[in-house]
């Protein structure tokens, strides 16, 4: 377990690169995931097909090849990005898709007749979503945007393998130097991300209560 | 259209008639490397480790797959080829073990350790540098081969980095978690890991990263896959003693017969043999072979 202390600035170093991906990358998701979702709920055919196709493409990609695409395909093409945007990138278009999918299912929650009723006081359809919709369907889906929050707090390990030296990076630094160590440093870096996974489930949990009750 | 098909069959079925007769015709120039004496019938003390593989009559062996010139399986090959491929042919064959009754098993960096605790390889003949804190739980019998970390670079840039001293603020990559990686941190570098040494270069052909580094055995390979792309630069600037791995760790006397038959392999020429037909490939000299540690 001493080499869980020893080493504690870099165990921390490497999980503060984790929640910076994350973090950032949840939001890009959350952002355009939610974008997403109203392409797909739209009354445009066009936007309903770019909706559709982009979730059947990217949810169906292993996030692995993602980063493939972007970390080596981008370079061949003269687009220079760090390696940590780069990780960005291909985090946020993948987890994206998911998020897309749980807030349509959110968006499917909202009985009919209050788009209905909106749509007949004369609110445009941005309004009706905007104002009426989203805020609803928000609520029912905290717990699988969670869920997807979790899914991508595990795959930021991806990056590890692409130039970015994450918790998962480190922890292969440190097994290297110090193969004896194995046990403690699994359990150390495992913890970190269950700390992480804790606090979005807390987080997760508190929301859920407090919209409930102004239901 | 039918006769074109038919055409087309044809071909493929003469093509697939004439593949395994070319796989056969070229099996001796494939590996490249010297001729492996197998022992017959070895006389080993029973119950030895020696004696368990001896009589089993196979043995499987840990090596690299990715490090051209060390141990190198392309896609399609069967066998991997590599300077740590023609020792342990001799090895196995020291144990009366034809070649083609060894199982390669790819290890990495991060398993070696627990593959052979776990049984699942028997020896690590894998760039695998002796560390103390290594041989605190595994056996490492050498140093078999000495190398030292460098750094290899584009062509074109080969004049703005010159050694370890340019590297300073730049990007260099190198296997994710490798010591190599901590070492050009510690010189000032930005280290950048990836999952596998090609992926590596392949950051450094395309201009996103400057520079890659790891053991020069290891870059030389690379270097001679495309030496008017790439180079290296510099000298060494630390010293990597392979070795190789085993289980359990205070196994003396299959240490000592790992140590024998690794130092004949030196005395009867083939470890040169061995250098020149896999690492000499890339132009350099062939060293003198190193003195090997004693087994404790």
């Amino acid at each position: 377990m001493d080499v869980l202390f020893e080493e504690w600035r870099q165990i921390v170093d490497g999980f503060w690169e984790t929640v910076q991906l994350l973090v950032l990358s949840g939001l890009i998701a959350t952002v355009i995931g939610t974008l997403l979702a109203a392409m797909r709920v739209a009354p445009v055919r066009m936007m309903n097909a770019i909706g559709t196709s982009y979730v059947n493409v990217f949810r169906n990609t292993p996030l692995v090849v993602l980063f493939i695409l972007v970390v080596f395909g981008l370079p061949e093409l003269d687009i220079q990005y760090t390696f940590f945007e780069k990780a960005i990138i291909a985090l946020s278009v993948y987890t994206a898709a998911f998020v897309c999918e749980a807030v349509r299912s959110g968006i499917n929650t909202v009985a009919a007749g209050q788009a209905e009723a909106a749509r007949s006081i004369g609110m445009t359809f941005t309004q009706t979503l905007g104002r009426v919709v989203l805020p609803q369907a928000f609520r029912a889906v905290v717990p699988p945007l969670a869920s997807v929050y979790i899914a991508l707090t595990k795959n930021t390990s991806v990056a590890a393998g692409f130039g970015v030296t994450e918790a998962t990076a480190t922890l292969s630094a440190l097994l290297n130097n110090d193969p004896q160590a194995a046990f403690a440093l699994f359990f150390g870096i495992g913890l970190g991300y269950v700390l992480i996974v804790a606090v979005i489930s807390t987080g997760s949990h508190l929301l859920e209560r407090r919209w409930a009750a102004s239901r | 259209m039918r006769a074109t098909t038919r055409t087309t069959l044809a071909v493929l079925g003469a093509f697939a008639l004439a593949l395994p007769a070319c796989g056969e015709a070229g099996e001796d120039d494939e590996s490249g490397g010297p001729e492996v004496e197998v022992v017959e019938n070895p006389e080993f003390p029973e119950g030895s480790q020696m004696a368990e593989y001896a009589d089993a009559g196979e043995i499987t062996i840990g090596v690299k797959k990715d490090q051209p010139g060390i141990g190198f399986q392309g896609a399609g090959d069967e066998v991997p080829t590599g300077f740590d491929i023609e020792l342990g042919k001799y090895i196995a064959g020291q144990l009366g073990i034809p070649e083609d009754s060894i199982t390669w098993e790819e290890t990495i960096s991060d398993n070696r350790e627990p593959f052979l605790q776990q049984d699942r390889v028997d020896l690590v003949l894998a760039s695998y540098s002796i560390t103390p804190e290594r041989q605190a739980i595994v056996g490492q019998m050498g140093p078999y081969y000495i190398t030292g970390q460098q750094l290899l670079v584009r062509e074109e840039d080969a004049e703005d980095i010159t050694g370890v001293d340019d590297v300073k603020g730049v990007e260099v990559c190198s296997v994710t978690g490798s010591t190599s990686l901590e070492q050009i941190e510690a010189e000032g570098g930005v280290g950048r890991g990836f999952d596998t040494y090609s992926e590596c270069v392949e950051q450094v052909r395309s201009g996103a990263i400057d520079a890659m580094t790891t053991d020069g055995a290891i870059l030389l390979g690379y270097e001679a896959e495309t030496p008017d792309e790439l180079q290296v630069v510099g000298d060494e600037f630390s010293e990597e003693r392979y070795g190789v791995g085993y289980f359990p760790a205070d196994d003396t006397d299959f240490c000592n017969f790992l140590r024998d038959s690794v130092q004949q392999a030196i005395d009867d020429g083939y470890w040169a043999d061995a250098f020149e037909a896999t690492l000499g490939e890339s132009g350099i000299d062939t060293p003198e072979p190193p003195t090997m540690d004693e087994c404790l």
